[in-house]
């Protein structure tokens, strides 16, 4: 079904030292406004996320994981990455899979793919998240629309993170039948964004930050939005996110949100955090969206450690990865290197559902249909 | 008896099996809701898995599985869901949920509509959620629903019987059975609903996320029945001023 969209303005976000106001501003009679009231402004989320609000984190903590409770019951979803190509045209200094790293490349073939995806089938896996670097000669839409074909009928719910495409191209993947896109702006700081990416398609700031809303405008029933943590600071890209996603439930209310958080760690080529993100700071940020905005699925990823993945079960995440492995092919030959990072929590799906269990939550492995967008 | 499409039901409560925090919670607190019809999501199950944790726990000997489409977006995803749920032995019953709006999960009024005429027509026994509109339970029925299920409040909510107004009217002119589905967040709301004469609710996330969902599942089913006694019995009429439980109105001037 085709909807007719109205014309849309475009999102911006401020300059950070203009955001930066919002929260300079916040008193603690702000932060208490916001964590009473059951509607939270721009400016509460500004408050939630202020350097006032360290020593009201148990409070936090509580009210997210009310908000989260009621709306998402005591449920945890899962899923699991599978890393497709490690082939990158862009130079990102944070990245493993940069451009001019020395790593050995690897594109998975179809069969390849196929026999990775088998494995986390066979794991019991039913959402998968298809990774890969931005190598559009490589790795484009034809490869994307077999790959879907080939895996839909194995899974759930399947989601891409891989180069900004357009937004015909986004619906073709939804009819072949990709459920989710995920495309993080890495920063909503654009003098920092222009620091960290050297080269390559992805310099372009603005083409990314329009992705989401050319996905959602494809008709995706998901977008997925994130900021790297460790590039700029991250109470101002909590605003900022937070601002991407007020913006996105205006404009395209049929269209499902989520954010995810990863956290910058060490990668090939050495790249040291810029700023310093620390699991206080990463749960503040984490509760305050959850404030901010009831309905927004919040990812946890591999990347964080297992003990602290399994203390914030029931404050605020809805989805967990397991069992992650960030090489593509790493499924089917665990002794080949490439990551694209060290993931923090090695834990096997089997060991994260019975943590989760053990927390009285049920680890959710389907809560999709392929049945919703093909027949 | 409650009938819905010619069956009949001894419980006038509905469960759901979402937000539980294990299937074996769930499985306890539907067991002491007393209930005889549950919803599942077919977004959520896997109808040819017996091994899928939710079927798997749930004897169907004892319930009657009411499928819904939670999820879908218009009356095209939700007749996909349906007819792929009875391919798969789901049965014909069905919880139509129509709902584009990821955050508020309104149902969509017309693309509800449209998909209830259809798979009346497929032969499905179809009881859609609707927003609490009188002239839509009334079109609702006209096209062959077998129930209507208006909202309480907003699903998940916990708000109560915000639109007690349109579910009195609706109550009061619908020909088939009114099921009030959604919001409902405690036992004093389910009742209320049955005072006012519906004539069944759906509650889940009040049971799922309760501190002990099996001791509130049994609240719940307590609630329903004293607000159906409460509802046949007749209630006494609301008054401004006070009046005495024995009246000492004095007639002894009549001869």
């Amino acid at each position: 079904m085709q909807y007719v969209m109205i014309p849309q303005n475009i999102f911006s976000i401020p300059d950070f030292t203009e955001l930066a106001l919002l929260i300079d501003g916040c008193s603690e009679n702000d932060i208490e406004r916001a964590l009473q009231s059951d509607k939270v402004d721009i400016h509460g989320l500004a408050a939630l996320l202020s350097p006032a609000a360290e020593s009201f984190l148990p409070r936090f903590a509580a009210r997210s994981a009310e908000i989260t409770d009621r709306r998402f019951g005591r449920t945890i979803q899962i899923y699991a990455p599978l890393y497709l190509s490690s082939f990158c045209v862009n130079r990102c200094a944070y990245c493993g899979f940069a451009a001019d790293n020395k790593i050995e490349r690897r594109i998975l073939s179809y069969d390849e793919a196929e026999a990775e995806a088998d494995i986390l089938h066979q794991r019991g896996f039913n959402h998968i998240l298809l990774v890969s670097g931005e190598a559009p000669a490589r790795l484009g839409m034809e490869y994307l629309e077999e790959i879907a074909r080939r895996l839909r009928q194995k899974f759930a719910a399947i989601s891409i993170e891989v180069q900004p495409l357009e937004e015909d191209e986004y619906a073709r993947l939804f009819a072949a039948g990709i459920t989710s896109v995920a495309v993080y702006q890495e920063t909503y700081d654009r003098k920092v964004y222009d620091q960290v990416h050297l080269s390559g398609k992805k310099c372009d700031f603005d083409y990314r930050l329009q992705t989401p809303a050319r996905v959602a405008a494809a008709g995706m029933r998901e977008v997925g939005i994130g900021a790297l943590l460790g590039l700029a600071d991250w109470r101002l890209e909590g605003v900022a996110l937070g601002l991407h996603l007020a913006w996105l439930r205006k404009h395209y209310w049929r269209t499902a949100l989520t954010v995810s958080f990863p956290r910058l760690c060490p990668a090939e080529g050495d790249f040291q955090p810029l700023v310093k993100v620390g699991e206080p700071q990463l749960s503040q940020l984490i509760f305050a969206l959850r404030i901010f905005d009831p309905d927004v699925g919040l990812l946890l990823s591999t990347r964080e450690e297992a003990r602290f993945r399994d203390g914030m079960i029931g404050l605020g995440p809805t989805r967990y990865s397991a069992g992650s492995c960030t090489a593509p092919g790493g499924y089917s030959h665990p002794e080949l290197g490439g990551e694209q990072f060290a993931v923090g929590d090695h834990r096997s799906i089997r060991e994260v559902c019975s943590d989760i269990c053990r927390k009285g939550y049920d680890p959710v492995r389907k809560d999709w249909d392929a049945t919703f967008q093909v027949n | 008896m409650l009938t819905i499409a010619g069956r009949t039901f001894k419980s006038r409560l509905f469960g759901g099996t979402g937000k539980f925090s294990s299937p074996r919670v769930m499985k306890e607190a539907l067991d002491a809701s007393g209930c005889e019809m549950v919803t599942v999501a077919l977004r959520r199950v896997d109808l040819d898995n017996p091994d899928d944790d939710i079927m798997s726990v749930l004897d169907r000997k004892k319930y009657l599985f009411l499928p819904n489409t939670s999820g879908a977006r218009n009356a095209d995803e939700a007749l996909r869901l349906a007819r792929l749920s009875r391919a798969s032995g789901g049965g014909d019953w069905l919880k139509l949920e129509v709902t584009p709006d990821p955050r508020t999960l309104l149902p969509d009024p017309v693309e509800t509509l449209k998909a209830t005429e259809i798979l009346v027509k497929e032969g499905f026994i179809v009881l859609p959620y609707m927003n609490a509109d009188p002239i839509l339970a009334l079109r609702l029925q006209d096209v062959g629903a077998a129930a209507v299920m208006p909202l309480g409040s907003l699903i998940g909510t916990n708000q109560g019987i915000m639109t007690a107004f349109q579910i009195e009217i609706i109550i009061d002119q619908a020909q088939v059975p009114v099921v009030v589905d959604a919001g409902i967040g405690a036992p004093s709301h389910a009742a209320l609903a049955m005072e006012m004469g519906a004539d069944a609710v759906l509650v889940n996330t009040a049971i799922a996320v309760a501190g002990d969902p099996v001791k509130i599942a049994r609240a719940f089913a307590m609630a329903v029945e004293a607000g159906r006694d409460a509802f046949e019995a007749g209630l006494s009429k609301k008054g401004v001023e006070a009046a005495a439980s024995s009246p000492q109105t004095g007639l002894d001037f009549l001869r």
